[in-house]
Parts: C-alpha cells; sequence; structure tokens
C-alpha cells in the first residue's frame, strides 16, 4: 500500500500512456508489411485498459513499440508526460508465460526485476517478502518456479510487475496459458489486488469476457494493419463480480463487441483477398 | 530412499561385466596360450605393481601426472571461457575468429608437442599448455553455444523491463551457459588426463606417460598395465568430480531431468 511513495514524480496531469499514431511496418519493398496502421490511444493515471482484436492484429508488436524494443516506423510513444518512443526501462511488464528465471528461486526472481528497475536491494527484498506472504505465497518463496502450479507461477509474474516502480503495467495476454477455471480465478484475484492499489494497466487479451470484466475502457483492434475500431467505457460499478456477467449491459456490450471484430476483421479479410 | 537403489540398478551391470572381463582375463593367461610378457595377468599386474620396489615409484608419477592434468585442465577451462565469453560480447570477433577456433582442432596434438619441446624446452610450461590446448575447445565451444541459445521468452522480459546487455549476460546467459558448460567440463576432463600422458611421452622424467614407455623398453608389461589402470583411474574420477560439481550446482533443476 507504500506503493504511491515509491511512484515517480511525473507531469502533472499527464496520461500514463499516449500513443500517438503509431504505425510499424517489417520488411521491404515487395515484401512490406505494415502491423500498426497509425494507432492512437491512452491510459489515464489509474486507469484499466484493455486491448482485443482479432489475432495477428499486432497487438504483441504494439506492445514491444511501448515497451522500447522496438522502434515505431512513424508516431511517438508518451509514458508520464514525457517522449520515451524507443527507450526501455519505463513499464513494468507481465508477459504470456511467466517467464522466470529457473536458477533463481521465487523471492530471489522478484528481487532480480525490482532491482533492475531501479529499486535498492534491501527495499525490493523486503517488498518480495512483504507480497508473498501477503498473496499467501511465502512459503514459496524459497522454492524454484518449476515446483509452482502454472497459475501460482503468473501469480509470482504478476506480483513482480506490480511492486515495480513504474506506473503504467502492461499485461500481455497473461492467462492465455491457463485452463478456464485457473483463469477465472486468476481474474478474480487480480480484481481483489488492482482494487485496493490502482495502478495504470493496459492488457492485452483474446477474451471479450476478461476485457469487460477486468476493465474500465476497452479497445478494439482492426486486423493488420491494426488501427483502433472503437473505443467502450465498461459501465460496471467497482468492486466487481461474477454476477455481474449475466447482467444485461454487460451482455449487450459483449455482443457488440463480438461482431465488431467478426466484421473488422472481416472486411480485412476480404480486401487482402482481393489483393491477390 | 529410491534414488539410492536407482543408482545401484545403474552401477551393478557394468561393475559384473568388468569382473567377468577380469575373470576372462586371468582365466586365459592361466590356462591359455598366451606369453606373460606378451600380456601378464591381472593378478600378476597387481602383485608388481603394489611391490615395495615399484609403489612408491607409481606414485611419484601419478602425482606428477595429476599436477600437469590438474594445471592444465584449469588452465584450459579458464581460456576457454574467457574466450567464450569475449567472443559472445564481441559478434564481430566471434565471426573471425569461430571458424579458425576449429580449424585449430585439426591440427593433430602429437605434432603440436614436439614443436612447442622446441620452443619453450623441457620445462613443465609446453606440456600444461599442450593440455590446455586440448581442453580449452569442447569448453568454449559449450560455453558459446550456452551463451547464444538462451530461452527468447526470458529474454524478451528482460528486455521490456529495460535489462541492459551486462545485466543480460550476468543474470541470464552466463547462467544459462553454466548448465552447457558442464557438458564441455565433461569432454575436457577426459581429454586432458589422456593429453597430459602424451606430453609426458614427449621427453620429461616423471609422470606416468614417461614410466609408461620407460617400462614398455624395458619389457616390463605389468608396468605398463599398471600405469594404464590407473589412468583410467584417474580420468573416471576427473569425470565423476565434474559430474559431482554438475549435480551440486543445479540442484534448481527439477528432479526429472536428471534421468536425461
Amino acid at each position: 500500500m507504500n506503493r504511491t511513495d515509491d511512484v515517480q514524480r511525473t507531469v502533472a496531469g499527464s496520461e500514463a500512456l499516449e500513443v500517438k499514431s503509431v504505425s510499424k511496418s517489417f520488411g521491404k519493398g515487395a515484401a512490406l508489411k505494415e502491423i500498426l496502421g497509425g494507432l492512437s490511444l491512452t491510459v489515464g493515471e489509474g486507469e484499466f485498459v484493455s486491448i482485443v482484436g482479432p489475432s495477428g492484429s499486432g497487438k504483441t508488436t504494439l506492445f514491444q513499440v511501448i515497451g522500447g524494443l522496438e522502434r515505431p516506423t512513424s508516431g511517438e510513444i508518451w509514458i508520464d508526460g514525457r517522449q520515451a518512443t524507443g527507450q526501455t526501462g519505463h513499464i513494468s511488464y507481465m508477459p504470456q508465460q511467466s517467464s522466470l528465471l529457473p536458477w533463481r528461486t521465487v523471492a530471489r526472481n522478484i528481487e532480480l526485476s525490482l532491482t533492475i528497475a531501479g529499486l535498492d536491494r534491501n527495499e525490493a527484498k523486503r517488498s518480495a517478502a512483504e507480497w508473498l506472504r501477503r498473496i499467501g505465497l511465502e512459503e514459496y518463496a524459497k522454492s524454484y518456479p518449476h515446483v509452482l502450479s502454472g497459475g501460482m507461477q503468473q501469480r509470482v509474474s504478476f506480483l513482480r510487475a506490480l511492486l515495480s516502480p513504474q506506473r503504467l503495467m502492461l499485461l500481455d495476454e497473461p492467462f492465455g496459458s491457463l485452463d478456464a477455471l485457473t483463469r477465472l480465478k486468476m481474474q478474480k484475484w487480480l480484481l481483489s489486488i488492482w482494487e485496493e492499489n490502482r495502478r495504470s494497466v493496459l492488457l492485452v487479451t483474446h477474451s471479450i469476457e476478461e476485457a469487460l470484466f477486468l476493465s474500465d475502457r476497452v479497445i478494439v483492434l482492426s486486423n493488420s494493419p491494426a488501427i483502433v475500431l472503437e473505443q467502450f467505457e465498461v459501465p460496471l460499478a467497482r468492486p466487481r463480480s461474477e454476477a455481474m456477467w449475466t447482467e444485461p449491459a454487460f451482455v449487450a456490450l459483449k455482443q457488440r463487441i463480438y461482431e465488431l471484430l467478426q466484421t473488422g476483421a472481416g472486411v480485412k479479410e476480404e480486401a487482402g483477398y482481393a489483393n491477390r | 530412499m529410491g534414488n539410492k537403489t536407482g543408482v545401484w540398478a545403474k552401477v551393478w551391470p557394468p561393475v559384473i561385466v568388468v569382473v567377468a572381463l577380469l575373470a576372462c582375463w586371468q582365466g586365459a593367461t592361466m590356462w591359455g596360450q598366451v606369453d606373460s610378457w606378451h600380456l601378464p595377468s591381472p593378478a600378476s599386474i597387481v602383485q608388481e605393481a603394489a611391490s615395495a620396489n615399484v609403489w612408491p615409484r607409481l606414485m611419484e608419477h601419478t602425482g606428477a601426472t595429476l599436477r600437469l592434468t590438474l594445471l592444465g585442465f584449469a588452465g584450459g577451462s579458464a581460456a576457454g571461457f574467457l574466450l567464450a565469453a569475449l567472443l559472445h560480447l564481441a559478434p564481430g570477433l566471434r565471426a573471425a575468429v569461430y571458424p579458425l577456433l576449429v580449424v585449430s582442432q585439426n591440427v593433430p596434438i602429437v605434432v603440436i608437442g614436439p614443436l612447442l619441446t622446441m620452443w619453450l624446452g623441457y620445462g613443465l610450461l609446453p606440456k600444461v599448455l599442450l593440455v590446455m590446448m586440448v581442453c580449452f575447445f569442447p569448453i568454449s565451444v559449450a560455453m558459446l553455444g550456452g551463451l547464444t541459445n538462451t530461452d527468447a521468452q526470458l529474454r524478451n522480459y528482460l528486455q521490456m523491463i529495460g535489462t541492459g546487455k551486462w545485466q543480460l549476460f550476468w543474470r541470464l546467459e552466463l547462467p544459462h551457459a553454466i548448465i552447457h558448460l558442464f557438458s564441455g567440463l565433461k569432454l575436457a576432463a577426459s581429454y586432458s588426463v589422456l593429453s597430459a600422458i602424451v606430453a609426458e611421452w614427449l621427453g620429461t622424467n616423471k609422470g606416468l606417460g614417461y614410466f609408461m614407455q620407460l617400462s614398455a623398453k624395458g619389457f616390463m608389461p605389468e608396468r605398463v598395465f599398471a600405469s594404464v589402470f590407473i589412468i583410467v583411474a584417474l580420468s573416471l574420477s576427473l569425470f565423476g568430480l565434474m559430474t559431482l560439481a554438475e549435480k551440486l550446482l543445479m540442484r534448481w533443476r527439477p528432479a526429472k531431468k536428471e534421468g536425461n
């Protein structure tokens, strides 16, 4: 809960993330493929935003650009009101696979990420121990990652991102590799932690339900080259519960996004077909 | 305890085969048409080696060989390790040097030996260098492989959170390479004893290689065989030590994978 102390000083009133008409293409000449087609989006302070889109719509590329590993062909990335295009280290990250170093214990994995993010070693140790206790994994602190189940590994992975001092968290299909039941449990768990500790989150997911259940706002991407098709505020109160899955507003929005994804993907596919 | 019975299940079949072979050998020399100056019996080899005249000399020569082996092995491992790290961190250098490294391994060690002796004399240095040259190759190749083939997802994660090149080397590439390093170390451990023997053939008055040659020239096959047994034991012990070190360092590994 003393998170706010660690948060870096930022330009007042700025968004946590601004993606300004970013386009990205790979290859040259005839093999040139445009993945991101001038895409703009924002994530506000303390806001939970999800991105859904057809598979292959460039969500991974978008994250690589935001994370600074890829430079956009044009456009800019602003984080905390500062230009951060092509710079790494401004975000905390939870990948699809837990990506824990197998030769480090659970606690030492968390500590490593925190020290890389610039935290003092002792502070990292203290914070890792405290939070492992809080999420009920203290008995695994000294275990190696392979001992943990997939769900537990993802909890550690989330914790690692949560405790990093950066204001913005990128979650890249964090529950994509879990079974349906574990996935639901993890979503509820993540919500319970996030709702008492609001960070700015950008989540990429394949699941419309997941996006609606977790987010304040859902962004729908088109097929590649990806642009923002439409954005929806999620009209559900917090704290959220499973009961909301059957609310008419939830169901209607889910249906709306589903249709949008289908037509969005469909139009592009036809266009692609005509080109051939 | 299931683990212990597992080890025994692996150990006893080869032990039985070795014992059976020794028994056949003993039998052939006792009742067969084998002259003892051609092939001495195992019992007479042990008897000769343990005699008051031979045992102290044998131990002295073993000590000399062990010293040469360990110096060469340690030096070669260190050189291989550093070379691999250097080539990995400077990819341009790697592209230029790596092919030469492979070519260098096609120059036979028996050819290099006399050259080294010619340049550096009959001391310890040229022999240690020879053992080093044999050892460093498997180690640098294994290390380079380990440094390069790191898990793409781990690498991507660490880069996303802003890990720099050096941190990536210390935190991801080096620990990962240690796993591969041990396959190189085990190979080099066996090579180091053999190359130490060859180095001793080239000119010295110490070591099992020298003692073997001396005994062969003096038609004392018992002593030659005694040296061979000790060489095999040395080689196996060094290999075993590396396996043990690997197990101790790799305790983080899932238990199931140990059998593979």
